[in-house]
């Protein structure tokens, strides 16, 4: 036994603030002080509040040091593992008390709403040592099956537990299972989604870097339910630290023979390979998926045939998301009611979601569907910073749509986030508050999507160039009323004439902005004006004459020269020289430089 | 792997590995060993070891073993402080064999071992 465990944050947030320096100078420390016996460092996965990393935990007193920098770890060593005084200064300053005691993790705001199922060992195990994921039941739930129960029996329960695919469209995991169980075929594939291309998410990323053998046992857990015995996880280039443990993981596992033959001593076999993409937002799609895989150009095809009847090297496939098959070992082991009682009527379970953008506590959480945005943004995010007030928030990246604030209360779950024009997504949750342009934000989904299309269809391909003009004509302030009510027609024709989910949902975040936010597209295009001040276009700099005191300051550092008067005299902005750039504005000591 | 048995035979070997890797729940018996320099010097890190080395043999993971600050009565160190059943002793002037039998006695069988105890020499 170990008196003392030191986690230290692995995770990518973590890890570019150079957590991995501060695990080497506890190591060595630890080892000059001849504690490795005592003590025991290890490195997790994220523990979720990337925002205060790089970030440490010490077991038992769970003192949780936040921002923690090379040079503290001898002040950490010192004081809290060789005399037992923990670094108050360090604390997460939420779990000190006002009384200067240390306040559990789970108490603080950003925890306590929070639920850990797929997340469970993110921030606990050192997702590099199987052993660490055995000791916390890993693999017990792969036995359980493969010992006691059928193929069958694991399609029911998973069935029974309500889980819902967490790639987006919320299909029922228990059904895709059966048709690929029921469909015959001499070889089967599972395959595993990772492609994680929502510009803002990083859910299925953190699992992997910080649980990669929970995906692992879930590939093989479905892989006996509908008679597989080989797997394939489709991971992006740009994910070197989830590629690199997932490859440890799968090496360890088949040395301790939990893939490979004879898999608990039983007949199943199974496999499993990592296959590299390269980064294209539409080889998340299914069907472009498996081509991807099958080593051609990631482009989508026409379904029926479905993946379960013909997927992958035209054989009865199933693929699922990285947090669906998270869950699964949790569900085998503790049930299907245990899931099911978490979570709305339609909706089972918990969601992880990548908090971003305006908001205090940008990080990862997990939360029972049912949670309200409210909940999400305020208690757990923290709110905006600076005080500034929330305008909405973007779920569903470019597929989905924004929730405004009036619709702060809605309850999160599958149906409830359709019905009100977004969509749950993979879990990117974006916040923007009153500083965003609501046109400038569906302009910058719809250049994604531009960028990312595969080019297959003229409605795509083409249709979304159109939209993304018709919005920068808005933005420019050159658009007229007639141009927003073809902007509309033009969303219909892409949606109903795409192949595949990417052109279809492609025009979301502009039905879903100009039906919430008309107002701010008609002051673009009637008093071309932008209302949060963002689009440069329509921007004019302003001196206030009566406060300018004339100290010369915003001429002194105009880049280009725009501003002009005399020392002590009200001074003046040319607008046909000004670029816009906002300097004058930061600089001026008296708030005497406005945006009109 | 070739079995269940196996699986859990490796489980509860690696348990003693992350033991103590939480804040201790309501139910477990938390042993604290006073480490500040009074308690180093008087020779509290065998008397931690003893313990550790205890709660592995027997498997215990129902015991958050780990070091505090100085409690304030340096002369009686090193001191081991055991907080269970909602009750807190003091273990004084404690030596490896002494706490290996409060870890018997105490810990394990739920005898106090009174001798060792503050007050009772
Ligand atoms: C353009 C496009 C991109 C997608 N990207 C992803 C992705 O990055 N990750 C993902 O899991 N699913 C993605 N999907 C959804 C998948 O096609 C598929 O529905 C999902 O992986 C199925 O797994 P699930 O049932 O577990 O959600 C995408 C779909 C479309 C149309
Ligand atoms: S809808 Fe767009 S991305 Fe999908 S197949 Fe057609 S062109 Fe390609
Ligand atoms: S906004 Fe920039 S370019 Fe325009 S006047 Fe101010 S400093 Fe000069
Ligand atoms: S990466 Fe360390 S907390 Fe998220």
């Amino acid at each position: 036994m170990f008196r003392s465990h030191i986690l230290v944050c692995g995770g990518t947030g973590c890890t570019s603030g150079n957590s991995m320096k501060i695990y080497d100078a506890l190591v060595e420390r630890i080892r000059k002080e001849g504690l490795e016996n005592e003590v025991h460092v290890t490195k997790t996965g994220c523990f979720g509040l990337c925002a205060y990393g790089p970030i440490m935990i010490v077991y038992p007193e769970g003192a949780f040091y936040s921002q923690v920098k090379v040079e503290d770890v001898d002040e950490i060593i010192n004081e809290h593992i060789i005399k037992g005084r923990i670094v108050t200064r360090l604390l997460y300053q939420e779990t000190v008390g006002e009384d200067g005691s240390i306040k559990a993790l789970n108490d603080t705001n950003f925890y306590k709403k929070q639920h850990r199922v797929a997340l469970r060992n993110c921030g606990v195990i050192n997702p590099e040592k199987i052993e660490e994921y055995i000791a916390y039941d890993g693999y017990e739930a792969l036995g359980k099956v493969l010992t006691e129960m059928t193929p069958q029996d694991v399609i029911d329960v998973i069935m029974q537990s309500g889980l819902r695919g967490r790639g987006g469209a919320g299909f029922p995991t228990g059904r895709k299972w059966q048709f690929a169980k029921n469909s015959v075929g001499d070889k089967k594939y599972v395959c595993c989604n990772a492609d994680e291309g929502d510009p803002g998410a990083f859910m299925d990323r953190s699992i992997l870097e910080g649980d990669p053998h929970a995906v692992i046992e879930a590939m093989a857990i479905a892989a006996y339910a509908i008679g597989s015995d080989q797997g394939y996880i489709y991971v992006r280039a740009e994910y070197p630290i989830a590629v690199q443990r997932l490859t440890i993981a799968i090496n360890q596992a088949r040395e301790y023979g939990l893939l490979g033959k004879n898999i608990f001593g039983t007949n199943f076999n199974f496999d499993l390979d990592i296959r590299l993409g390269a980064g294209a937002f539409v080889c998340g799609e299914e069907t472009a998926l498996m081509t991807s895989i099958e080593g051609h150009r990631g482009e989508p095809r026409p379904r029926p045939p479905f993946p379960a009847v013909k997927g992958l090297f035209g054989k009865p496939t199933i693929l699922n998301n990285v947090e669906t098959y998270a869950n699964v070992p949790q569900i085998i082991l503790k049930g299907a009611d245990w899931f099911a009682s978490m979570g709305t009527e339609k909706s089972r379970g918990t969601k992880v979601f990548a908090l971003g953008g305006k908001i205090h506590n940008t990080g990862l959480v997990e939360i029972p569907m049912g949670t309200t945005m409210r909940e999400i943004i305020y208690d757990i995010g923290g709110g905006c910073p600076n005080g500034k007030k929330f305008k909405a928030a973007q779920t569903g990246g470019p597929s989905g749509g924004c929730i405004p604030a009036h619709l702060i209360d809605t309850p999160i779950d599958y149906d409830n986030l359709i019905a009100i024009g977004s969509m749950m997504g993979s879990g990117g949750l974006i916040v923007m508050d009153e500083d965003n342009c609501m046109v400038d934000i569906a302009k910058f989904f719809l250049e994604f999507t531009v960028d990312e299309s595969c080019g297959k269809c003229t409605a795509c391909r083409i249709g979304t160039k159109r939209l993304y003009e018709m919005l920068c004509k808005v933005t420019d302030g050159t658009a007229t009323m007639e141009d927003l009510d073809k902007m509309e027609e033009l969303c219909y024709y892409i949606k109903e004439n795409s192949l595949c989910g990417l052109g279809q949902t492609a025009p979301n975040p502009v039905l879903s902005t100009l039906h919430y936010f008309r107002d701010e597209y008609e002051a673009h295009v009637k008093e071309k004006r932008c209302p949060a001040g963002v689009c440069k276009k329509l921007l004019r700099y302003q001196i206030v004459a009566d406060k300018c005191k004339g100290c010369t300051l915003c001429a002194r550092n105009c880049p280009v020269g725009a501003i002009s008067g005399t020392v002590k005299e009200p001074h003046v902005i040319d607008p046909n020289k000004c670029i816009k750039c906002g300097v004058c504005m930061e600089k001026c000591r008296f708030g005497a430089i406005i945006k009109a | 792997m070739k079995s269940l048995e196996e699986l859990r035979a490796l489980r509860e070997k690696m348990k003693s590995q992350t033991d103590n890797r939480s804040v201790a729940g309501a139910d477990e018996t938390v042993i604290k060993v006073g480490m500040a320099t009074c308690g180093i010097a008087a020779g509290a890190r065998p008397v931690l070891e003893a313990l550790l080395d205890e709660a592995d043999k027997r498997k215990l993971h129902n015991v958050s073993i780990s070091q505090t600050g100085c409690i304030g009565m340096c002369r009686l160190e090193p001191i081991v402080e055991v907080f269970k059943g909602g009750q807190k002793y003091t273990y004084i002037h404690m030596t490896p064999e002494k706490a290996r039998k409060v870890m018997n006695d105490h810990v394990v069988n739920g005898n106090p071992c009174k001798e060792y105890l503050i007050g009772e020499n």
